[in-house]
């Protein structure tokens, strides 16, 4: 990989991932060097960082359409069962006249796993292709990927309180469904795939060009 | 906050491997661009010229300002887990819950992956955020070294990304409204100290600064 003078790669030294501190690496191709200060192993770059994003992000694809699909939780009220999917709690709130509500649930269960793994898909397709666009733009992406993907969680917790609270026997219980777990896991697997990407790839390919 | 941006470096290194680059160089996190960053200022930050990724804050008396909201975090998560949440009336039946029971009964309807989950997210991350916090700043502040700083270290790097509160907060209030048309929900002493604890704990990560951790370690040794 030939770079631009003035990164770390270029002048072979690494970044420590875990407390920062600039190392010399002479050897680019010598694995096992550990950071004087802190004693982490040192890399130049996420060791396989496309791959492991790569099963990341279509594990969670995978896991989205069930998440979507089954119900997230089931009412029992008086011998009547009602089951949920995250659409139709979205549409209840809509049809209550709680809108502000239906928008929190439908950014945070559907629009942002959805865009954590639109930008993420895009992102690695941009570094395979090698492409210099914008490189700015594209960190600040992978930024907001970093930032956002824990917001998805609220769902889990609305079925976690509702579980706690309504617990009256043969009156009314409320019970999480499959569609939860499912859900669970896209937030869990989306904020390791954002955590794998190594967003300096994106610049390698730019600092490449410009030379 | 002031921010500045660090400045461009061109010189060459000449070091054996293993050997550590003068302070002053950083390397960005995100964009890899080598950048000479003078001695930042208290209360001020500096960012990456290139990316604009934040590169170092100096927090005003980081060290115990963290220490102090720490302290604090670890009065409010007990009480946070120990009193009562929410209570909710249906047809003169009262139930009450606090933070574990929520978690305890997902367990026993078989959702062992949601409790689990939860449990990390709510309890068990913030948790080892107060703790590693004051294992790290308390022997410090006494001049001594804590063992095995640099694990203690990484774990709370790693911690800080599972620990999700403020999302629980927005959880509670969407249940709650959620609720409202079946029964009466009343807000319990521990939902207050949670939020509060939010704010104290979200502050006291705010005003951390490892690198300050790493210059007072030299200074010790």
């Amino acid at each position: 990989m030939s770079a631009r003078p003035g990164t770390a790669l270029a002048a072979s030294c690494a970044s420590c991932h875990d407390c920062g501190l600039l190392v010399q690496l002479s050897d680019p191709a010598a694995h096992g060097a550990l950071c004087p200060r802190c004693g982490a192993a040192l890399h130049e770059r996420k060791p396989r960082s496309l791959e492991r994003t790569w099963a990341l992000v279509i594990a969670a694809a995978i896991c989205y359409v069930p998440a979507n699909l089954l119900p997230v939780m089931a009412v029992t009220s008086l011998g009547q069962t009602e089951a949920d999917t995250i659409m139709s709690g979205v549409i209840y709130f809509l049809t209550h006249g709680s809108w502000p509500l239906a928008i929190i649930i439908f950014t945070a269960s559907v629009f942002v796993p959805l865009m954590k793994l639109a930008i993420l898909t895009f992102l690695l397709i941009s570094v395979h292709r090698r492409s210099s666009w914008r490189p700015v733009e594209r960190t600040r992406m992978y930024r907001l990927t970093e930032m956002i993907g824990r917001w998805s969680m609220v769902d889990i917790y609305v079925v976690t309180i509702m579980v706690a609270l309504v617990r009256l026997g043969n009156l009314a219980t409320i019970e999480a469904g499959a569609g939860a777990v499912f859900f669970g896991a896209v937030v869990v697997v989306t904020i390791l795939a954002a955590e794998s990407f190594d967003p300096r790839l994106i610049w390698d390919c730019s600092d490449a060009r410009t030379t | 906050m002031d921010v500045s941006a660090g400045s461009p470096f061109h010189g060459a290194l000449s070091l054996r491997r293993g050997e550590r680059v003068a302070i002053a160089l950083v390397a960005c996190h995100d964009c890899d661009l080598l950048q000479r960053l003078g001695e930042v200022p208290e209360g001020a930050a500096a960012k990456c010229r290139r990316c604009g990724a934040l590169l170092r804050k100096r927090p005003r008396n980081g060290m115990e300002r963290t220490l102090a909201l720490a302290l604090a975090s670890a009065v409010l998560f007990v009480v946070a887990q120990s009193f009562p949440f929410l209570s909710f009336e249906m047809k003169g039946n009262v139930t009450q819950t606090n933070v574990m029971t929520g978690i305890v009964d997902l367990y026993d309807q078989g959702k062992g992956e949601i409790a689990a989950l939860v449990l990390l997210t709510i309890v068990l991350a913030p948790l080892a955020q107060i703790a590693l916090l004051l294992y790290v700043l308390v022997p410090l502040r006494r001049n001594r070294v804590p063992w095995h700083l640099p694990h203690a270290f990484r774990l709370l790097r790693h911690v800080q990304n599972w620990s999700m509160m403020e999302v629980f907060l927005i959880g509670i209030l969407v249940g709650i409204t959620k609720l409202m048309g079946m029964a009466s929900v009343v807000p319990g002493l521990a939902i207050w100290a949670f939020a509060l604890l939010m704010l104290v704990l979200a502050g006291a990560v705010a005003s951390f600064d490892p690198e300050a951790v790493w210059e007072r370690l030299e200074e010790i040794r």
